[in-house]
């Protein structure tokens, strides 16, 4: 699979005119993408991007026969290495997976098997090929744990994946995807699961792939300037339609369809201006305490009395101060302790030392009455809309049920209306009220979670990845209403995001964590025009799109 | 994954804002039929345990002499014991007691299992310890073994065995009601509630109760099967009803001693106590099939 430069070698996946559908049971068949032609070469990185529901990941799992349940190519024609494979039977393609298409999920999470040693797991592709003798097996293992970048291969093929990162085991699921040395790797966003430096280290390693064995990639991914960056020719796909095709520079510097346009609109990257007026100390009533301020916070975990396990500081010694009608951001990697001082603040959470003052209160020594009353004060917008609102309650209930618990409004009519109020100022329309979540997409159930946050009028908003899980152009929207409801009732945000293009757009001043400690500190506008510190440098660097225009 | 992708790709095309995406069911096949068969049995047997008159005009306890031990015909579906006593009379007038039975069982398992398990899994810590560990105790003893030393503290009788049997079943309804508890209290959203002013126990009642209870209820008619059959079992070793009380278990007990000569008096009741089990099974999976597609 390695020497393959010829002038014009032929396609190691070419996809025809590719129509598949769902269903054909009572519903019908219902059409997901249309006609969709294109090639990938050796060596070439080619990019399908789109939102939820564009036809990207159906696309590819189309172009390795696994697509899901109920799933059929209508028409088209799918053709490996030269091979027309539309209509392979099953077993033919049995022995293509892993030999000629390679597929690295996306979650690294969730696709190794939590019993076998890492090892083992790379081993299987060996084996169900009966692609490497017996004896030599776990050579080849250390050899392609060595070739994917792990440190000490031999001992990580005795390791169980929850001993390995994330970005290890992206690196493990990388390893097993190339073990036969097949032409075609098709990774489905490989890292949308990881903090952006692992982000980064992965595609240099996929990069690395293609160059030095001539591997075509088909690289599935939301993230419009991660595929400009790491992509040769991108795709941009919607409602199962291209919209649009080229080369990774015209798709990106000069996009011709509308639709590409409002995408890279919509994504922030550190190239997009900011438009938001920033407000800071200066704009504020200089006698004015800061609504929140937080001090030498830290949390320990472990160092249980029987457990004996060893303490884990999770925060160490983190301090900042949110003044009214501002936004602070921390952000970090996964670990940095984020998401645990923001629980702190919220009083989910008990610190070893430190205090948390919100509105002259501290927040750490409350308890029973006292800190629910607090919560009135402070409200959490989850990351996962669909997991923090109760799947059994309609909307208007969630939205209800803080109202009920405060006892607020004389009556449970005026209750009512305020909830519909909420709902109505976060853009959803009574005919929506009696859903319950499952039945409403992503951005609407943030937006119930937000309208359910902003019901108590509370002072200090906590966004805890509040957009990550969203399209591109609902997190636009969704940030749009943040800023609107902000200016609107001078409320606090305290944000907690791994997206600094996200921060750079919504926030005043930032806090860099790493490993539960201050890295650095200041105004937005500082922190990225002149980072002082390594780190910070190095978490802006990685942002994809830091240098497309 | 699969799932999520699959969901991903039937959302309309426009991710922004898809108009009324309706919950998407899964095409259902067979198990329908099985399901309604399993609900038919159980309402007949139900019905026969509130209004057994109106299925026979035989008297259960009244025998007639001359037509003792004479096999199933017209005149006597099921034949008749060795009393001349109408055995389908006695089956259907004793699903009151296995009936009754099954339904105590299940509830001592039921309310007090769950109680402990709520309990456990709600606070946490060391009471969940020590509530957890008295289950695995309960858990290790055989369920017969268990039942009868109950019901030699508390005497013979059908209520007094279906107690004994309910307390077998105390130890799973713990573990799954706490498993479940603590699956739902670690949610998002219980942690939400908390945090839009809720307090502990409305927190309990409005979201992990009702969040947690539906595989608890599909165990509930897992065992009431089961308690039947141990019922049964209890009533056949003669620690269940006294004679002549038509109980399913003491039928088939009494009608041993006749296996070689008159096989209906062992068989039918026999038949009647595996279909009402099976329903109930059925009926449990019916439960917990409809729970995974909601969710």
């Amino acid at each position: 699979m390695s020497a393959q430069q010829t002038p014009s070698p032929a396609p190691v996946l070419d996809v025809r005119g590719l129509s598949v559908g769902y269903g054909g049971g009572r519903g019908g068949t219902t059409q997901v993408t249309h006609e969709i032609s294109f090639s990938v070469a050796p060596g070439e990185i080619l990019a399908l991007v789109g939102e939820s529901g564009s036809g990207k990941t159906t696309t590819a799992q189309a172009a390795i026969n696994l697509l899901p349940q109920g799933g059929q190519v209508l028409a088209g024609s799918i053709a490996l290495d030269g091979e027309d494979v539309t209509d392979a039977s099953a077993s033919r393609w049995r022995s293509l997976r892993g030999r000629r298409v390679g597929l690295v999920p996306q979650d690294p999470g969730g696709s190794l098997d939590p019993t076998k040693r890492i090892g083992d797991s790379i081993a299987e592709a060996f084996r169900i090929h009966r692609a490497a003798p017996r004896r030599i097996l776990a050579d080849r293992v250390v050899e392609l744990l060595e070739r994917v970048g792990l440190d000490d291969p031999v001992r990580r093929a005795k390791q169980y994946p929850h001993e390995l990162s994330g970005g290890m085991k992206q690196r493990v699921l990388i390893a097993g995807a190339i073990a036969l040395g097949p032409g075609l790797l098709i990774a489905d966003e490989p890292t949308s699961a990881l903090d952006v430096t692992v982000q980064r280290r992965i595609m240099e390693l996929l990069d690395d792939l293609r160059r030095e064995s001539g591997t075509g990639i088909l690289l599935v991914t939301h993230d419009l300037a991660l595929a400009g960056e790491a992509a040769d020719r991108v795709l941009v796909l919607q409602g199962g339609r291209v919209q649009e095709e080229g080369t990774s520079e015209v798709v990106l510097g000069n996009p011709t369809a509308e639709y590409t346009r409002r995408l890279l609109a919509d994504a922030p990257t550190l190239a997009t201006p900011v438009h938001r007026v920033a407000r800071t100390e200066a704009d504020r009533a200089p006698d004015e305490a800061p609504v929140l301020a937080v001090s030498d916070l830290t949390v320990e975990f472990g160092g249980g009395f029987l457990t004996r396990t060893p303490v884990f500081r999770a925060v160490d010694g983190v301090s900042f101060a949110i003044p009214r009608g501002t936004t602070h951001a921390l952000v970090g990697e996964s670990g940095s302790g984020k998401t645990t001082t923001a629980r702190a603040v919220a009083a989910f959470q008990g610190a070893a030392s430190g205090s948390v003052t919100l509105l002259g209160q501290d927040v750490l020594a409350l308890r029973g009455p006292a800190r629910r009353a607090l919560r009135r004060q402070v409200q959490l917008v989850y990351q996962n809309p669909f997991g923090s609102l109760d799947p059994r309650q309609t909307i208007l209930e969630s939205v209800l049920e803080p109202l009920t618990n405060f006892g607020l409004e004389a009556s449970p009519g005026a209750r009512r209306e305020h909830a519909v109020a909420a709902l109505e100022r976060v853009s959803l329309p009574a005919a929506l009220h009696r859903r319950r979540p499952r039945e409403l997409s992503g951005g609407q159930r943030q937006r119930v979670a937000i309208a359910r946050a902003i019901v108590l009028h509370p002072e200090l908003l906590i966004l805890d990845e509040a957009t990550s899980a969203l399209d591109v152009t609902v997190q636009a929207e969704i940030l749009r209403l943040l800023d609107d409801l902000q200016r609107e009732r001078g409320m606090t945000y305290l944000v907690i995001s791994h997206d600094l293009a996200v921060v750079r757009q919504i926030a005043d001043t930032v806090t860099v964590l790493r490993r539960g400690r201050t890295v650095e500190q200041g105004t937005t506008a500082e922190i990225f025009a002149s980072p002082q510190q390594d780190y910070t440098r190095d978490l802006i660097a990685s942002i994809p799109g830091g240098v497309h225009p | 994954m699969t799932l999520e992708l699959q969901r991903t790709a039937l959302l309309p095309a426009d991710g922004a804002a898809p108009q009324a995406p309706a919950p998407r069911r899964r095409r259902r096949r067979g198990p329908r039929v099985t399901v309604l068969l399993a609900v038919a049995v159980l309402v007949l047997v139900v019905a026969w345990a509130v209004l057994p008159q109106l299925f026979t005009s035989h008297d259960p306890l009244a025998g007639v002499p001359a037509d003792a031990l004479q096999g199933p015909s017209a005149a006597h579906w099921f034949g008749t014991d060795p009393t001349g006593r109408d055995l389908f009379s006695r089956v259907v007038h004793g699903a009151r007691y296995s009936l009754t039975g099954g339904v105590v069982a299940v509830a001592v398992g039921l309310v007090a299992g769950t109680a402990i398990g709520v309990i456990a899994g709600s606070i946490g810590t060391i009471v969940d310890e020590i509530l957890m560990r008295v289950v695995d105790v309960l858990l290790s003893i055989p369920g017969l073994l268990l039942s009868l030393s109950v019901i030699i503290l508390l005497g013979f009788g059908t209520t007094n065995a279906a107690i004994a049997v309910g307390v077998t079943s105390v130890a799973a309804f713990a573990r799954l009601s706490r498993s479940e508890v603590v699956r739902v209290r670690r949610s998002d959203y219980v942690e939400a509630a908390f945090g839009s002013g809720g307090r502990w126990g409305s927190v309990l009642l409005r979201h992990v109760l009702p969040n947690s209870l539906t595989p608890v209820l599909a165990l509930a008619a897992l065992q009431f099967g089961t308690a039947i059959l141990a019922i049964s079992t209890l009533g056949f070793l003669g620690y269940g009803a006294p004679p002549p009380t038509p109980e399913w278990g003491l039928l088939i007990s009494e009608g041993r001693s006749h296996l070689a000569t008159s096989w209906w008096l062992t068989t039918l009741p026999g038949v009647v106590v595996v279909l009402v089990v099976l329903s109930a099974n059925r009926l449990s999976g019916a439960i917990s099939q409809a729970r995974t597609a909601r969710s």
